[in-house]
């Protein structure tokens, strides 16, 4: 078994059915548990009044001080409305084989579009968004298999489109990149 | 071979925004550089090419417009994006004007910021995939197939590319096979009319009627069969070459209509009668005697004049032996090629009778023995048993002249269908000695 895990930090509240989810997937996809801590982070500060949005290279850097040595990766799931300075909104954040990301639930919601709410294609969005930051993580690019979670997505119905599994040359590289880190 | 990733340079006095659209452009696979000023810029660009360069239009110092006029300078043709956070159609049109590929304001729409590099760097790809295609139109032009270091052949050579320029007309002689259109095709591609078609006409291969309608195109209903309009050869030729091979062989009417064509450059389709006019170049090949020809009355001198203003010799094969073990590495390396084999050597003993072979059918002949020899061997080395006179040479060392008799009497019998009577008369033999040698040597007739 790993002794490094995935730590989960939870900035706003989320079920416990969701989390349970969003671990299955990770240990999964990844084959790392997943150590969930509450965030003490005061996200007010991260707000920008003129864009009215919270600024997601800074949360991303306050997130990476919630991590330990025993962390692979770290990740921080919102809620609110997340930007970086040159795109007018994002779903999700993190660095190519770095070690933090986040990923938000704001922008994935069906009434941000004037479409009907629908929970579990939310939280099926949002375990997507998940994985493909993981995946960015764990150095894989974005891809151009149309069903491959690696596939870059700009709106919520692109996310829809693809599939919750990796193409199996993703998939190849992701378990080269895993194997890399349990050696 | 690994595609080459399209690369980025990003040049903004924001680091957020460097930051952001590197790891932006990372994550999509682009190879992708950062600059925090114009300056630093034109200095990375001096190192480097980029082929897409998405840049600020207010920065300290120089400003992304000035920048693009200065990579101008340059000699370097990157796609340029010019990036704002405040709108301005005055600077967008300024943009557009001075050539930049697109203006953008930030912050950026992601999918629109997607579109725009994916389109770029479709751009991109598009003008690498235009100028390998061109550079492969050269190589064709390079006359790759036109293998020899004989003097022979370099005079050939030297003659094509003198000739190629000039719109004169060439008549090609060379014994069949030694690759007349080969050469026919070289003087087309390193022409001024290389991107115009080259046409060719087989003529020893069509009969007088359908030579003219091939060369000159018909109308619907010029005679049966004609079911539609037809563009001739001709006029197909427009801007380019005709070639006509075998110009030897066409009749004493084709012989007018051609002179009269090469002329005055028009003609009038079969059952037609609006006169077409082309410009063309001819090229001619023949393996026959066009001079001997014209002295018996069987080519028109003033045809054989017209035609004849450049006249090239190919030289058969035995003339120029030294050029063999470079055609046989030559159709090796095409041939493994085409089956997708490993190349393949040729044993000493092989290269030797090879050199050593007349080649009645020349190079062409050298080359279906090659490809032969790949398909029968063992795919490592070809062998001297891999090559028709090699098995003569190695079964005329082991058999008696009774052997040699035997397999002759055996191979007339076979082709006359065992006709007892054809097969004596072949090998000039009565019957009766005949059917003794059949006794003697136990012959029997083969049934399928």
């Amino acid at each position: 078994m790993n002794k490094k895990s995935i730590i989960l930090v939870s900035c706003g509240h989320f079920e416990k059915n969701v989390i349970d989810k969003i671990s299955t997937d990770l240990l999964f996809f990844f084959g790392f548990p997943l150590d969930v801590r509450e965030c003490s982070l005061d996200l007010s500060s991260f707000y920008n009044p003129t864009r009215r949005q919270y600024d997601a290279n800074l949360i991303l850097k306050a997130v990476s001080e919630h991590s330990s040595p025993d962390a692979i990766k770290t990740l921080g799931l919102m809620r609110v409305d997340i930007y970086i300075p040159i795109l007018t909104y994002i779903f999700g954040q993190s660095m190519l084989n770095g070690s933090t990301g986040i990923v938000s639930l704001y922008r994935l919601r069906n009434e941000l579009y004037g479409l009907e709410q629908d929970d579990n294609l939310l939280i099926e969005r949002f375990r997507k968004v998940i994985v493909h930051e993981m995946g960015h993580a764990f150095g894989l690019i974005h891809c151009l298999n149309p069903t491959c979670i690696m596939r870059s997505s700009t709106y919520v119905e692109d996310l829809d489109q693809k599939e919750m599994e990796f193409c199996y040359n993703c998939k190849t590289e992701l378990d080269e990149k895993i194997n890399g880190y349990q050696t | 071979m690994a595609e080459k990733k399209v690369s980025i340079l990003v040049v903004d006095d924001e680091e957020s925004v460097r930051d952001s659209l590197y790891n932006w452009f990372i994550d999509d696979g682009y190879d992708v550089e950062c600059a925090e000023n114009a300056k630093d810029a034109l200095i990375m660009l001096e190192a480097r090419d980029f082929d897409i360069i998405l840049a600020d239009i207010k920065m300290p110092g120089m400003d992304g417009m000035e920048m693009h006029r200065r990579i101008k300078t340059l000699n370097k043709e990157p796609i340029f994006i010019i990036m704002t956070a405040f709108a301005s159609v005055d600077t967008a049109v300024q943009a557009l004007k001075d050539g930049a590929y697109d203006y953008v304001t930030k912050p950026f729409d992601p999918d629109d910021l997607s579109h725009l590099i994916r389109n770029a760097a479709s751009h991109v790809t598009l003008k690498a995939e235009n100028i390998s295609l061109k550079d492969r139109i050269t190589t064709l032009e390079d006359v790759d197939d036109l293998v020899g270091e004989s003097e022979g052949m370099k005079h050939v050579l030297r003659e094509v590319e003198s000739v190629a320029q000039s719109n004169s007309s060439v008549i090609i002689t060379g014994e069949s096979g030694t690759g007349k259109e080969l050469i026919a095709r070289a003087i087309h591609s390193n022409s001024s009319r290389k991107y115009f078609p080259l046409i060719t006409v087989h003529c020893g291969a069509l009969t007088e009627s359908l030579l003219e309608s091939e060369l000159f195109g018909h109308e619907k209903g010029a005679f049966t069969g004609a079911t539609f309009n037809r563009k001739g050869r001709f006029e197909m030729a427009d801007g380019g070459t005709i070639f006509l091979d075998e110009i030897g062989t066409i009749s004493s009417k084709m012989q007018i209509e051609l002179l009269r064509v090469l002329e005055t450059r028009t003609f009038v389709r079969v059952g037609g009668n609006k006169e077409i006019t082309s410009d063309f170049r001819v090229i001619c090949a023949t393996n026959r005697d066009l001079k001997n020809m014209v002295k018996n009355g069987t080519f028109r001198e003033d045809l054989y004049y017209r035609l004849n203003v450049v006249n090239i010799r190919i030289p058969p094969l035995r003339e120029r032996v030294e050029d063999i073990p470079l055609l046989v590495n030559h159709f090796i390396r095409k041939y493994c090629k085409s089956m997708s084999r490993d190349l393949i050597s040729v044993e000493p003993a092989a290269l030797k009778h090879l050199q050593e072979f007349e080649y009645p059918g020349n190079v062409r002949e050298l080359e279906n023995l090659i490809e032969r020899a790949i398909v029968i061997g063992n795919g490592k080395e070809i062998k001297l048993k891999d090559l028709p006179m090699g098995r003569e040479v190695m079964s005329s060392s082991i058999e008696s002249l009774d052997d040699l008799e035997k397999k002759h009497i055996a191979l007339i019998l076979n082709k006359y269908n065992w006709n007892i009577s054809r097969a004596s008369k072949a090998l000039n033999v009565d019957r009766a000695t005949l059917y003794n040698k059949i006794k003697k040597y136990d012959l029997e007739k083969r049934t399928r």
